[in-house]
């Protein structure tokens, strides 16, 4: 889908979401109350100058402490890879993005990521990944690096990769890999009106993180539940 | 080496996880949990030929700093690059996920990580934001985050961004923090955009000095792990609150950096503008006489983090 067609499915009454350079703000109603939308279309890559724009739309949300909630419709690149945006502090500002999503969700913000598109790495993680709930579309396409950089780094053959790509989710990119890591919680059916889609998760929404319990339910992430559970469990026993 | 030894000599750079966290640590005290004996190893890296460690590079545990109760994780640099695997990353998690009931005075994060590790992207990747969530419950609980950069490895990729999660943070020269690594720019964009074999070029632009100076980080230490313990100590009491009211305060401070220094090509153009009379003397300058410097730059202390 596209952000358009998601937005028309979403606000069927109309919404006041717009996109510039790549980034997506604005606002819909949604049962009777005020759906927010920020986000990234167009395989944008994320730079120091659009993780603030976003943030401070989420910070103009919280102000307003309706507990209104906030969508993070996702299709990006990577995070903007340039010197510029290292010189001015990238690491910061991504996780300045990542923060402010992370206490609107605790200050009564419900935050639900949507991925329709790609995304990558720090963009990913500042984005989609700092919601309560993570939502996919059918063909979006999260990865943390794609097939041949990782041959590049790994200094094995891609097609060799490709082989085990298919057999092991843990390190291959692709929606169905970040499902079973537990990463994306939920696929949507595009189908069926997003409207309720969306309104069923807030609903729905969990108590707390749920990733590792889901990423040993479905076999992406075998150990790291019990690992934290038991490094947890190890410091409580004082 | 033994663990122990002095750590008023102890460089922090040259030392691994275990002898920085043990002689961070008031002598004696620090506790390993789930630690070498337990063999938790990465179930993924045999599939690549790749030998494993018995810790999967990081250390966990508790032990006492100044007196005070810690909880403190250390990432070793000289395995798998101290990236994040999935078991490196949910020793973290773990640690993260506990300090809220063991509300200890703060959890140290001794960073040295190039990111996420290739072979287990996807699950690095999640481990990581369940570290950022995990960090900002414990802020909103009260508990200090406290990261400490100065390792062989540096702070990159989602490192960086935990990083930008921490209450307060401390780096040495050779603590370089950033989201993109040099090698990873060049790759993407050309060596125009970075020649990342041009060290002076990744120092200026990512390095403990840069980071200091600009408010990136909060303490500038000299290499060595007593440095970095008074920075700790000093650093949880002066650890900012995890509100709206600092994220508003952290939008102002990024988004004047942006403004003031946004069309600056080169570290040192920043640093002329911060007011440093002679910019290109930064580099090589002993960390005692830019400590001095770093003192008089009002926008490199604040609580906007």
């Amino acid at each position: 889908m596209t952000l358009a067609d998601i937005l028309a499915s979403l606000f069927p009454e109309g919404h006041g979401v717009t996109v510039a350079d790549g980034l997506v703000t604005g606002h819909g109603p949604l049962d009777g109350r005020t759906l927010h939308v920020v986000g990234i279309d167009g395989d944008t890559p994320l730079g120091v100058d659009g993780a603030l724009t976003l943030s401070a739309a989420v910070l103009d949300v919280m102000r307003a402490a309706d507990k209104a909630p906030i969508l993070v419709a996702i299709d990006s690149d990577s995070q903007r890879m340039s010197r510029r945006d290292e010189l001015l502090g990238l690491n910061e500002c991504l996780a300045h993005l990542a923060k402010a999503l992370l206490l609107a969700d605790r200050s009564g913000h419900p935050t639900i990521g949507l991925i329709y598109g790609h995304s990558a790495a720090g963009a990913f993680i500042a984005t989609a990944l700092a919601t309560r709930v993570l939502a996919a579309l059918p063909g979006a396409n999260p990865s943390v690096m794609d097939l041949p950089s990782v041959a590049r780094v790994t200094k094995l053959p891609l097609e060799k990769l490709q082989q085990m790509a298919k057999s092991t989710p843990v390190f291959a990119p692709g929606l169905d890999n970040m499902v079973a890591a537990g990463a994306v919680h939920v696929v949507l059916d595009p189908e069926r009106p997003l409207h309720a889609q969306i309104l069923g998760l807030i609903a729905d929404l969990p108590s707390h993180d749920v990733r590792d319990r889901l990423g040993q339910e479905r076999g992406g992430r075998p150990v790291a539940r019990d690992i934290a559970a038991r490094v947890a469990g190890q410091a409580r026993a004082g | 080496m033994p663990d122990v030894t002095d750590p008023q000599t102890l460089s922090w750079y040259e030392a691994s996880a275990r002898q920085r966290v043990a002689n961070l640590l008031d002598a004696g005290t620090f506790e390993e949990f789930v630690g070498p004996a337990e063999r938790a190893m990465s179930p993924h890296l045999p599939l690549f030929d790749l030998p494993r460690a018995f810790d999967d590079g990081i250390v966990v545990g508790r032990g006492t700093l100044g007196g005070k109760s810690v909880l403190a994780a250390a990432q070793e640099g000289r395995f798998m690059g101290g990236a994040f695997g999935e078991i490196h990353g949910a020793k973290l998690v773990g640690l993260l996920r506990a300090a809220l009931d063991v509300k200890p005075a703060a959890v140290l994060i001794l960073f040295d990580t190039g990111g996420v590790r290739l072979q287990e992207a996807n699950a690095g990747e999640t481990a990581i934001a369940e570290t950022m969530r995990a960090i900002t419950d414990a802020r909103a609980a009260g508990i200090s985050v406290i990261g400490l950069i100065g390792g062989r490895a540096g702070c990159f990729g989602g490192g960086g961004l935990i990083a930008g999660t921490c209450s307060r943070l401390a780096v040495s020269e050779s603590g370089r923090i950033s989201v993109s690594g040099p090698e990873v720019i060049e790759t993407n964009k050309g060596a125009e955009e970075f020649d990342s074999r041009d060290r002076a070029l990744v120092w200026r632009t990512m390095g403990g000095k840069h980071r200091r100076l600009t408010g990136s980080a909060d303490a500038y230490c000299e290499d060595t792990v007593a440095a970095f313990r008074q920075a700790a100590i000093d650093l949880i009491e002066t650890a900012p609150r995890f509100d709206l009211a600092m994220l508003e305060a952290e939008q102002g401070r990024l988004e004047a950096r942006l403004h003031r220094f946004g069309a600056c090509r080169d570290a040192t153009e920043i640093w002329a503008q911060l007011g440093i009379n002679d910019p290109d003397a930064v580099p090589a300058m002993t960390d005692a006489a830019f400590q001095e410097i770093a003192a008089g730059v009002t926008e490199a202390s604040h609580d906007a983090r």
